[in-house]
């Protein structure tokens, strides 16, 4: 019962002081307060969503509001995915996710080994030149951006409402370029070396030599560009308004919705993402410290 | 050049720091470059097309007009034009206000947030994957529920104000405190990867230090002020650059929230410059309000980096 509190590393406040009766009674309080709140601020919202969609709409806007749903049905989550059309959403944002991710994947992880390991001419220019556009505040280019896409230069096709206009503007990451190339820098070129004396070009160092040993960072690439077009809004909204994202179709769709049937969409829209999370939450918050911690 | 070109692989820089004397290494020398650039040329095409061509489009088109299908030059004519809006001024300001309540809250919510699970040795990760949940969420649905919550007659917030015998509010629906409520959504909504970053930067603060500052008896809060702040200082600096980026380009908020209203009060920046596009379709005068945020944004890192810089040297 009152076992003494564990610390592994020395922080504010010194394990003494913590391990005094006094002290552990406060440490228990603020820890369970914290909980508490905790809790009722980031899952509370959720738990309100997710029963939402089980409660009538009468239900829904009652004071007080109820805490389980009285007669929970489970139409207003057909209706969402009827009326949203959530299949159709979902597969499109799933589509876009997809190919982003691999487009980045492969064109990303090549550049950063060129860059790396291959050093062209001019490398560090073209370096400095992607490191320098993570300056640009992104809403500031939406318009050239679009103009762009609408007629491209030279070939003059028309990007809007395909997954291309999705997909190849993710490629232009410097963020993941940099994240890439700094872990590569750290693969020591005596690798690469035996590897070359075994004959093998550069795809096949690539390929066997360096992917095998960036598992740790693809994963952190990977998860951030499925999330980044998730969740993004302004782009999609403007250039793929005949496909739209989950994201962007959940808005379009909100005013002429009963209450609980939105509800219940913006759970279902809710899901996916947040099963992803609960399934790579080491990964995603290793990758979170990975991208940062530069100082 | 040389500076690229001597950090490549000892075999293969010999090759081109010294001027070739033989065909076989300049023909060696141009295939590896070749192959090299064979690599490149994916990400390479799609940073040309979508962001350094568009810089330098946004500031062609910005002193452009498009009459009748025909390209004319007219000076700084949109600029001019933006200036004379009478929303112009607003939405800075709205911005600003945004920017300015987010940094607040935004800033200081998720460093306290680290600071306190740092010091837990219980529930750690569960913590951590809290705050982080709503980061996970498709924006729009996290804003939409809020909107429920934040209904003046029925919604959540208010019945908990009620309930505790506090002034109710009406949120979205008044100029006062629709920014604030918009804040209130972003935080929580974004505040989970700030808290993260931070969490990892405390952990790495060695703990000698907070001995050291005990044992010169430093209280809890000279021992956050003169250990805890300094040592996570530049993570600390780099955040804040990087929110006050983030916010000044406020826009998902008010456009699924408040449509920009009432009376205009949440109108931010790029919602401005969202409506010269596609409600008016002046893309010209949208693009020199876009060189405008480019420039004051640039401005604005241009400062930190010289700030940081000159920090650094002291």
């Amino acid at each position: 019962m009152s076992k003494p509190v564990h610390s592994g590393t020395r922080t504010l406040i010194s394990p003494v002081r913590l391990n005094q009766p006094g002290g552990r009674r406060t440490y228990r309080i603020v820890l369970v307060l914290t909980l508490a709140v905790a809790t009722l601020v980031f899952i509370g919202p959720l738990y309100w969503m997710a029963t939402g969609g089980f409660k009538s709409s009468q239900e829904l806007v009652r004071t007080p509001p109820t805490l389980v749903p009285e007669h929970p049905s489970t139409h207003a989550f057909t209706e969402a995915w009827d009326r949203l059309g959530m299949g159709q959403l979902l597969l499109n944002t799933v589509v876009y996710a997809g190919g982003a991710l691999l487009l980045q994947l492969v064109f990303c992880v090549a550049a950063a080994y060129s860059l790396s390991k291959l050093r062209p001419i001019l490398g560090n220019v073209i370096l400095g030149m992607m490191l320098a556009s993570m300056m640009i505040p992104a809403a500031a280019l939406v318009i050239p951006q679009y103009l762009t896409v609408l007629d491209l230069p030279l070939i003059h096709v028309n990007l809007m409402n395909t997954p291309w206009v999705i997909w190849l503007p993710t490629v232009a990451n410097a963020f993941n370029v940099f994240l890439l190339k700094r872990f590569f820098d750290s693969i020591p070129n005596e690798l690469l070396d035996a590897a070359s004396i075994d004959g093998a070009g550069p795809l096949r160092t690539l390929w066997s030599v360096i992917l095998p040993l960036s598992r740790p960072i693809l994963g952190v690439v990977s998860i951030f560009g499925l999330v980044a077009v998730w969740k993004d809004f302004l782009w999609p909204l403007i250039t793929v308004p005949e496909h739209e994202t989950l994201n962007v179709g959940v808005n379009t769709a909100a005013t002429s919705m009963p209450q609980n049937t939105l509800i219940a969409g913006l759970f279902l829209a809710s899901v996916p993402t947040i099963a992803l999370f609960l399934v790579f939450q080491r990964n995603i918050m290793a990758g979170l410290t990975a991208g940062s911690l530069k100082g | 050049m040389t500076t690229t070109l001597t950090r490549g692989r000892p075999g293969a820089d010999t090759v081109r720091t010294r001027t070739p004397r033989r065909g076989g290494h300049l023909r060696r020398a141009l295939a590896r470059n070749l192959r090299a650039h064979a690599f490149l040329i994916g990400a390479l095409l799609c940073f040309a097309l979508f962001t350094w061509y568009p810089m330098v489009r946004e500031i062609v088109m910005s002193f452009q007009k498009v009459r009748y299908g025909e390209t004319h030059w007219v000076g700084f004519d949109n600029f001019r034009q933006i200036f004379a809006d009478p929303e112009f001024w607003p939405a800075w300001r709205n911005t600003l206000e945004f920017t300015g309540i987010a940094l607040f809250f935004g800033f200081v919510a998720p460093f306290l947030t680290a600071l306190v699970i740092n010091e837990f040795r219980h529930a750690q990760s569960y913590l951590r994957i809290l705050v982080y949940l709503p980061v996970m969420l498709p924006p729009v649905a996290g804003i939409l529920l809020f909107k429920y919550f934040m209904d003046p007659g029925y919604g959540l917030f208010n019945q908990i104000l009620d309930f505790l015998h506090l002034p109710t509010s009406s949120w979205l629906a008044s100029q006062d405190t629709a920014m604030f409520s918009l804040v209130i959504v972003s935080t929580w909504a974004n505040m989970g990867s700030a808290t993260l970053v931070y969490l990892a930067a405390l952990q790495s603060i060695p703990g000698e230090l907070y001995e050291a500052a005990e044992l010169d008896g430093a209280g809890l809060l000279r021992r956050v002020w003169h250990v805890t702040v300094p040592q996570t200082r530049l993570i600390l600096s780099l955040m804040l650059m990087l929110q006050v980026v983030a916010t000044m380009q406020m826009f998902t908020e008010s456009f699924v929230l408040t449509g920009g209203g009432p009376q205009g009060s949440t109108t931010t920046v790029v919602y401005m410059l969202y409506n010269y596009a596609f409600n008016f379709d002046k893309f010209n005068t949208a693009a020199a309000l876009g060189v405008v945020l480019l420039l004051v944004l640039g401005a604005f890192s241009a400062l930190y980096l010289w700030l940081e810089r000159r920090g650094g040297e002291e």
